[in-house]
Formats: C-alpha cells, sequence, structure tokens
C-alpha cells in the first residue's frame, strides 16, 4: 500500500489532472490506503490512475457494492486496484443515493468490471453508465429489488425451536 | 468322505423329470393339474408391478450442491453399490429417469428448471429430498434459497443430515422401495391431490 504521503500525492496528481472536484477525501486506515472520489469522475479518475505518467494502476482486482444503511448518501461502490509493478493496492470508492444511483462504467478501462458491475446492480441496483449489458446476473431476471440492501427484508421463513417459542412468542415478528 | 444320496436328491431328479414332461406337454389329467398348482406362484398384477419398479429405480443424474458429491459416492460408487437393492442405474435424460434425487440447496432461479424437468420425466416418478437444504433449506434462512423443496414439487421421502451420511441415504432409497410396495396408486398428481397443476406451454 502507498503510505500516508504517498496517498496525499496521488491526491493531489488526481486532482491536478482529472480536476479539483474529482476528490472528495482520502483514507489511510490500517496500512490501507483509500481514495474518494466524486461518482461523476469515476471513470477518469480510474482511466488517469491507469494510464498517468506516474500512476502504475493498471489492473482492477474487484469491485464491490455497499450499503452504508444510517448514512447519506447510503450506496457506495469500491474499486480495489492492483499494481503489479510496485506489487501495491489502492482503493477507490464512492458514495451514490439510492435516489438515482448512477456511476460510470469502467468496462472499458477494465474488461474484468463487466461481471461484476452486474452483480453489483443486482444486488444493490447500482446503474452503471456505459456498461454493454446492464442485466441481473445471480437472482432470476424477474426478481423484484436488490438483496444486499440493508432495508430489503432478510426472506426465508422464521425458525420456531421449542425453547424460544413458550420465552419469546412471535419473536420473528 | 462317504457321500451319501439323500431323499432330496431323488425328489429332484422326479421334479426335474416332470418339468421336462411338462414343457414337452407329455403330462394330461390330475398329473398335469397337479403339478401347474405346485409350481405356479400367485400374485396381484399390481404387486409384480410394483415389485418391478421398485427394483428398477432409474435416478435422474442430476446434482445441486454439496450434498452431491454424497449422492454420487452412493449412488454411483462400488463401495456403497446401491445395485444391491436396484437403483443404481443414473439416466442423464429426465425421459428415462424415475427418481429424482433433490441433493443440495434449491435457489430460486433454479426451481422452475427443477419443476421442469420433474415435469419431463414419465411417471411413475419419485423425489428424495436430501439432505437438510431441500428439505427445509437448512441454514439458508434467506432471500435466495426456496425454503424445503416441497414448496413446488411432491417430495416422497426427507433424508436428513448436512450431508446425510451413504447409509441414511440408502435407508431413504429402501423406505422409498416400501413406499412403492406399499401403494398401488402411483400417480403422484392422485396421490398428492395436485390435479389441475400441470405445465401449460
Amino acid at each position: 500500500m502507498p503510505d500516508a504521503t504517498g496517498l496525499e500525492l496521488i491526491a493531489q496528481r488526481v486532482r491536478e489532472k482529472v480536476g479539483d472536484e474529482a476528490v472528495t477525501g482520502t483514507l489511510y486506515y490500517r496500512r490501507h490506503a483509500t481514495l474518494d472520489v466524486a461518482p461523476s469522475s469515476v471513470r477518469d479518475v480510474i482511466a488517469y490512475l491507469r494510464d498517468g505518467e506516474d500512476e502504475p494502476w493498471e489492473r482492477l482486482m474487484s469491485v464491490h457494492g455497499v450499503d452504508y444503511l444510517p448514512e447519506e448518501p447510503r450506496l457506495g461502490v469500491h474499486y480495489e486496484l492492483l499494481s503489479m509493478e510496485r506489487a501495491d493496492r489502492l482503493n477507490v470508492r464512492t458514495r451514490v443515493g439510492t435516489d438515482e444511483p448512477r456511476v460510470p462504467s469502467v468496462v472499458d478501462l477494465h474488461p474484468t468490471a463487466d461481471f461484476q458491475e452486474r452483480e453489483v446492480f443486482d444486488m444493490f441496483g447500482v446503474v452503471f453508465d456505459g456498461h454493454p449489458d446492464m442485466r441481473r446476473i445471480l437472482m432470476p431476471e424477474d426478481y423484484e429489488g436488490y438483496p444486499q440492501r440493508r432495508d430489503f427484508p432478510m426472506g426465508g421463513e422464521p425458525v420456531i425451536y421449542t425453547f424460544n417459542e413458550p420465552k419469546l412468542p412471535r419473536w420473528y415478528d | 468322505m462317504e457321500v451319501t444320496r439323500t431323499k432330496v436328491d431323488g425328489d429332484l431328479r422326479v421334479r426335474q423329470m416332470k418339468a421336462q414332461q411338462l414343457l414337452r406337454g407329455e403330462l394330461e389329467g390330475e398329473d398335469l393339474e397337479r403339478e401347474v398348482e405346485q409350481r405356479l406362484l400367485f400374485t396381484k398384477f399390481e404387486e409384480a408391478q410394483n415389485w418391478a419398479r421398485k427394483n428398477a429405480l432409474f435416478p435422474l443424474g442430476f446434482g445441486l450442491a454439496c450434498c452431491a458429491i454424497e449422492m454420487i459416492t452412493v449412488v454411483g460408487s462400488p463401495r456403497n453399490d446401491l445395485s444391491r437393492f436396484g437403483a443404481e442405474v443414473i439416466r442423464f435424460s429426465p425421459r428415462q429417469a424415475d427418481l429424482l434425487i433433490l441433493s443440495g440447496r434449491v435457489s430460486i432461479k433454479m426451481a422452475p428448471i427443477i419443476r421442469r424437468l420433474y415435469e419431463q420425466m414419465l411417471e411413475p416418478k419419485w423425489v428424495i429430498a436430501m439432505g437438510a437444504c431441500s428439505s427445509s433449506a437448512g441454514m439458508f434462512n434467506n432471500y435466495a434459497v426456496v425454503q424445503g423443496a416441497d414448496k413446488f414439487l411432491p417430495v416422497d421421502v426427507y433424508v436428513p443430515g448436512c450431508p446425510p451420511r451413504p447409509e441414511a441415504l440408502i435407508y431413504g432409497i429402501m423406505k422409498l422401495q416400501d413406499q412403492i410396495m406399499g401403494d398401488p396408486a402411483m400417480g403422484w398428481r392422485e396421490r398428492y391431490r395436485a390435479e389441475g397443476t400441470e405445465e401449460v406451454a
């Protein structure tokens, strides 16, 4: 991981090359460097981190969705970048609200993001603009809702055990 | 060692000779009546049919999850040797199979496919829910897994376990064989009062 100083240098270069409003913050926590970016400039930041002169982050390892329920904006998308040259990792993350969760797609930069963005769409409902095939990937195509969001019901059936039903009647309600 | 010719041997000779004569048509009258009565085994047609069915169960070659590995070692391996009970010939086409072993968790995306496979199997057909997941979703009490395969299929035998021991699955299959012998009404729609649930193309 780049150390805290290296992370600030990266953030500085991104601000210069992509735009001042692109970086919203940095986080260096437990030796993990994280760059917070605005959702509209995700693609530009990742393109710069891949192709920029001083930037070695040529590989996208994974894309995740997160739901930070009490906070606003609620949904987050995390991109984990890897540099084989420096044997180093950098997280790029962005936050979008649930009312219009739109993030530009990075499939044209990193083809591996294809299925992973579909999974984030499937589980969290984040729409990736410019994705060639924005469909559900794991759940059935006619499924309603985004099951990994925290306000989505757990599903399944309440299990009644012999010990908890007398003690806690209708505990599952 | 002295070899003694017993009376049974003599009887056997006589019976063999009588059988020859019976086949050649040389026996007549009272002799023929007695011989036929001794040699025939009377049973009901349904029972003979069920006996044949229970000893020729063809499981569908179909696995869902981790229980499938266990199912393969039970149905397909010589160590457990399910052919002792006449149920080991795996058919990979639902048209030729008459036993569906649901081995693993049933996701809601898989459920319509399983139902279609089940509809494609020829009657009479039976279903074994193997393991906790297909019986009651087991630990997968969530949005993605069907809470028990009996929500959309008639299940005949539930085998608990995670996964069940091979002996448990063999015992389940033997229980199913008992059921086949005991229940002459083999159409599952009548059994489960499920008329009118046919899939419409």
